[in-house]
């Protein structure tokens, strides 16, 4: 071995050793986001209270957020709905004109292209024996449960149908408990229900399924103690992930940052948050309540393939609405256009025996 | 004709193999046929091996082996032993610390109780290192700065993986194993306790961590900097300061007005490094025991500056009545 073997394949080397340099950097660098980012200020000078917006994401997500053309109203002149139609259990004071606008609406915004069949049994129009008829009255009751009861939640601006359904029979945007041992395995390779690329934690190994305790059950979401030293607070690190894995659903399904309702210095403290923050918690109840009190009892409606693995079924969380803008459809007032879906009903309860007495129905 | 200068030179200086001094009683032998590497030459010395084993070596591999493939069993497990999804997932795959419902008692194996199994033997075969690298230490008639320079380290791992864990009295307490999992770990820990910058040790360890790479670029461009005059032969310059070590250190005078010596540059490098996990496991070790909220301890010792109100007033909803469950 002397210096001249190593100087002629050295710079054979060297060649190949920029252009492996030159695929690394490519690798590594295909997992960023294309440029360029926009940083808007939203709280105190160096606090860190900023948004970050790319403008090319957001073009695509006003594009994804346009709220629909809506029908002109016909006015309240008329016979009523429930005198002139057979088995009517809602929106029966609406006159006809009213009531086939909203069920026009319904199909354009929930079955485009199943159209009316896709819940009614035709030509039987009065005929409850589709599955899907029996949770669209449910689904009706709860927009006007939300535009009722939510409003510290979504204030004037409401929900209709379209908020959630795009569309689509389905919402795009739902949840099912998740199975935390798909293997069925009790020796070795427990998951603890994190640790998996799931996008509903923006990929990150964070609990991917925070909407089991948090939006159905009511565990307890805060983290923090009131006290600068320990006064009895157990809440454990492992609790954190799972508060932690909710937020950034919640950061993703608004495309915020966690800056938009938290003030990074202290996350508990509500003095130094922005006020986004009391709209969120208000978001959070609702989104329990509706899982709560009008899709968990649908369970036994819906028909298995529409169930979740463990058959349970399918429920909501922010995204579901949100659909990655910081309001839904960016805050478009649909709902002013349809006051029957505005109108506070007599309670969860009583509405709750429309539903109770249906089994299965495929 | 080439000539050796210094460590970026392209020639390598290349002798017969070294299989080191001969050592005392007690010793065993060292393994391996050393062998000459051009590209491990680019890196540092161009012979390697032989390599001391040993017993306290070879318990240690043991030991690190179990706990290696403890991880990955796991790991595998996890995704139902699919080794194409165990490449695609790996830095999602983790070995998780038990439910904190079981406390400090004894889970089953697959809620925690393979983890405890690892931490035993990573543990093990941590202490066993370091007894071997203070045992390597004091048979080459050295000093033992290196073993203690490690053993700064372990204490870190074990107030983290040990120590904080009893004090908590939950074994959920202890960092997972697994690439996003401990990072994901180290942020749900600092929202829990009230945003860990608030934590003076916390900032202590920052401070000596960026410190450290801070004197590490100084040292090692100023000696970069002066091998021209002979300056990488930092022991000679040590005991009979030369030219180099004459312009290293004007060169600081001139641009700081101060430098360190040959020697003492070398205790700046070892204080900074040892005091970043040393200050930063006091931090660890603080947090949740003696402090629960470091963000209201900063605020109420006037650490954490109060900034001005710039948001409608807002008060907990939770403390409110009349508002939605």
């Amino acid at each position: 071995m002397n210096a001249r073997t190593f100087t002629s394949s050295t710079v054979r080397n060297t060649r190949w050793f920029k252009a492996l340099g030159l695929v690394l950097i490519g690798f590594v660098l295909a997992g960023c986001e294309r440029p360029s980012p926009e940083s808007v200020q939203s709280g105190y000078r160096g606090t860190g209270m900023l948004q970050v917006y790319n403008e090319r994401l957001l073009d695509a997500k006003t594009e994804n957020n346009q709220p629909p053309p809506v029908i002109p109203s016909p006015g309240s002149d008329g016979p009523k709905a429930s005198q002139v139609y057979k088995n009517v259990k809602i929106l029966g004071d609406l006159s006809v004109g009213e009531f086939n606008r909203l069920m026009v609406s319904m199909t354009n915004w929930v079955a485009p292209n199943e159209g009316c069949a896709y819940c009614h049994q035709l030509p039987n129009f009065e005929d409850d024996s589709k599955y899907t008829k029996v949770v669209a009255r449910r689904m009706v009751e709860m927009t006007q449960h939300i535009n009722a009861d939510w409003k510290p939640h979504v204030a004037e601006t409401g929900v209709t149908c379209y908020t959630c359904h795009r569309g689509e029979p389905v919402p795009k945007e739902i949840w099912f408990t998740a199975d935390a041992q798909p293997q069925g395995s009790n020796f070795m390779g427990d998951k603890a229900g994190q640790n998996d690329p799931s996008p509903v934690v923006n990929l990150s190994s964070l609990p991917n399924d925070p909407f089991t305790p948090f939006l159905l059950g009511d565990q307890n979401i805060r983290l923090n103690g009131p006290t600068a030293l320990p006064s009895g607070n157990r809440q454990s690190i492992k609790q954190a992930e799972w508060t932690y894995g909710l937020m950034t659903h919640m950061s993703t399904s608004l495309g915020v940052n966690c800056t938009y309702c938290h003030n990074t210095q202290s996350f508990q403290s509500w003095e130094i948050s922005p006020p986004q923050r009391m709209t969120a918690w208000h978001g959070i109840r609702m989104a329990r309540d509706l899982n709560v009190a009008y899709m968990e009892p649908l369970t036994g409606v819906f028909p298995a393939h529409r169930k979740g693995p463990l058959g349970d079924v399918a429920k909501l969380n922010c995204a579901t609405c949100h659909q990655g803008a910081y309001k839904p459809l960016n805050g478009a007032q649909m709902a002013k256009d349809f006051p029957e879906l505005q109108k506070s009903k007599q309670g969860v309860s009583a509405l709750a025996s429309t539903v109770a007495a249906k089994p299965a129905a495929q | 004709m080439a000539e050796y200068q210094n460590l970026f030179t392209t020639v390598q200086a290349v002798g017969p193999v070294h299989m080191g001094v001969p050592l005392g009683q007690g010793n065993s032998d060292r393994s391996g046929q050393p062998v000459i590497s051009y590209w491990i030459g680019k890196l540092g010395n161009a012979q390697l091996g032989p390599i001391y084993l040993g017993g306290l070596g070879v318990i240690s591999l043991f030991c690190g082996l179990i706990a290696f493939v403890l991880i990955g069993m796991n790991m595998l497990a996890s995704v139902n032993f699919d080794p194409i999804q165990f490449v695609r997932q790996l830095f999602w795959l983790s070995l998780e610390p038990p439910p904190p419902s079981y406390g400090l008692s004894l889970p089953p194996l697959n809620q925690g109780g393979w983890f405890l199994i690892v931490g035993l033997f990573l543990t093990a075969s941590v202490l066993f290192w370091w007894a071997r690298t203070y045992r390597r230490a004091v048979e080459l008639g050295m000093g033992t700065h290196i073993a203690w320079a490690f053993a700064a380290a372990i204490w870190l791992f074990l107030v983290l993986g040990l120590f904080r864990p009893i004090l908590m009295g939950s074994w959920a307490e202890a960092v997972p194993y697994g690439i996003f999992s401990h990072l994901d770990w180290t942020a749900a820990f600092s929202l829990r306790y009230g945003n860990l910058f608030y934590n003076p040790f916390h900032a202590l360890s920052i401070v000596f961590l960026y410190g450290s790479a801070l004197l590490f670029a100084m040292h090692g461009a100023t000696i970069l900097a002066v091998t021209r005059f002979g300056g990488e032969r930092e022991i000679e310059q040590i005991t009979d300061r030369g030219t180099a070590s004459e312009r290293a250190a004007l060169f600081w005078r001139w641009t700081m007005g101060f430098n360190a010596t040959m020697e003492s540059i070398h205790r700046w490098a070892w204080w900074f490094a040892v005091l970043c996990p040393i200050t930063g496991g006091i931090g660890i070790l603080l947090t949740g025991t003696v402090v629960d909220n470091w963000y209201l301890w900063a605020i109420k010792h006037g650490v954490a500056p109060p900034y001005p109100e710039i948001f409608p007033a807002m008060a907990d909803p939770a403390l409110s009545t009349g508002v939605k469950p």
